[in-house]
């Protein structure tokens, strides 16, 4: 396992994966969609309106899926000092923020109808909220910093800082009285979703899921590419040739 | 303890003051992180008439009353204590009796309520109209209950 941590090694194992991971995600993701919008029945007192509930709360849990795999590369950038977490947790950042954003925006579809508003600070959506600017700030933190290794332990640091939202996030509806609902599949007792919805739900979550390992291993092995430019191109400049970045540019040009 | 050991140790410390420090915030800041009051907390707190504030509970069976114009008023209950709130305006589609609901608004000195928003709070029940139905029919319904019944 370790040795695949390993970038040489990692930029085979996921050449080789990520055509399996593509294939599977799409293909869940359009049995997820029939199952959601055609092939399943409406809530009894949603309606139609239950639908966004099948993107919305898959992209929940890949918001804090995504934050619970940047955290992991963040102890493995700041205890191992291992290059590949750095490049793994700059790829999830951008991805994590997606997915955190695809949420807010169809809670707030849904809300709109079903309560009667678009946005209310209770703690579970200003919970939320905190998590897409952790994630915005992530991402800003890697483009400030030029040298990718501090910018990895940069990163870290703050990832490991927010990591304390997380809980937060999960439990505010139950630890204050929130307009959000309380959690309907992770929760005591088991879950209050009737089967014929709960199918589509966890169809639609697979799906995110391999769409989401798809573009992260895309992602870390672009990151593994630039930095190997990078460092061709530095090595070249101190020889005093031109190197990859300056023909690769005068090839475009 | 190894250089790693020693790292980790560190991260995990810290991670653990910090999230202390936000705990012990939160306790503090909980009367304001709470979206909205039942009718008991709002007498248990003594909450002098003019505050303005969100009461939130269920919209008591058979207390719904439409009068001239779009005014309702209904009973917010959480079963043990009734607030009567006073509404002038449009309902989301989900108010109904036995329904959560949270209004936002100012209490008078009389312990009546005059809301200027009226939102409708969805439970964590997700089923088809045909389950929900048999469920009532043969008994078993649990839906539209207050936890507390639970």
């Amino acid at each position: 396992m370790l040795k695949y941590a390993n970038p040489t090694l990692f930029m085979g194992l996921a050449g080789r994966l990520i055509p399996w991971t593509a294939a599977l995600g799409l293909g869940l993701i359009g049995v997820g969609l029939y199952m959601s919008f055609l092939g399943s029945p409406a809530d009894y007192q949603q309606g139609e309106s239950v639908r966004i509930m099948y993107i919305h709360v898959p992209s929940a849990w890949m918001a804090l899926f995504i934050y619970g795999v940047m955290t992991s590369a963040a102890l493995g950038t700041l205890v191992w000092r291992h290059p590949l977490a750095d490049a793994a947790q700059k790829a999830a950042a951008p991805l994590g923020a997606a997915f955190t954003f695809v949420c807010l925006f169809t809670g707030s579809m849904w809300g709109k109808p079903m309560w009667g508003t678009w946005w209310e600070w209770d703690a579970r959506l200003t919970s939320m909220l905190v998590l897409f600017l952790i994630y915005l700030g992530l991402v800003a933190l890697w483009r400030t910093i030029e040298e990718p290794t501090r910018a990895a332990k940069a990163a870290a640091v703050l990832t490991l800082v927010g990591v304390v939202n997380i809980p937060i996030i999960k439990f505010s509806v139950d630890w204050w009285n929130t307009l959000h609902q309380p959690a309907s599949v992770f929760r005591m007792g088991g879950p209050t979703i009737h089967s014929s919805l709960l199918w589509p739900l966890a169809v639609m979550s697979l799906a995110f899921t391999f769409l989401f390992m798809t573009m992260h291993l895309m992602a870390i092995r672009n990151e593994i590419l630039a930095r190997r430019v990078r460092r061709l191109s530095m090595e070249a400049a101190s020889r005093g040739e031109a190197g990859p970045r300056a023909v690769v540019r005068g090839a475009t040009a | 303890m190894t250089r790693k050991g020693r790292r980790l140790a560190m991260i995990g410390s810290a991670v653990a003051v910090l999230a202390v420090a936000l705990g012990l915030v939160l306790f503090a800041m909980r009367g304001n992180v709470t979206y909205f009051f039942s009718p008991t907390e709002i007498v248990e707190k003594n909450v002098q008439p003019g505050a303005r504030l969100r009461v939130g509970g269920l919209v008591k069976e058979g207390s719904v009353l439409k009068e001239a114009g779009q005014k309702i008023t209904f009973l917010v209950t959480d079963t043990t204590r009734d607030l009567k709130v006073t509404y002038v305006g449009l309902l989301p589609d989900l108010f109904r009796e036995g329904q959560g609901v949270v209004a936002e608004g100012v209490l008078d000195a009389a312990d009546r309520f005059t809301a200027t928003t009226v939102l409708a709070k969805h439970d964590e029940n997700y089923m088809p109209r045909e389950v929900a139905d048999s469920l009532k029919k043969q008994g078993h319904w649990q839906g539209e209950k207050p936890a507390a019944q639970k």
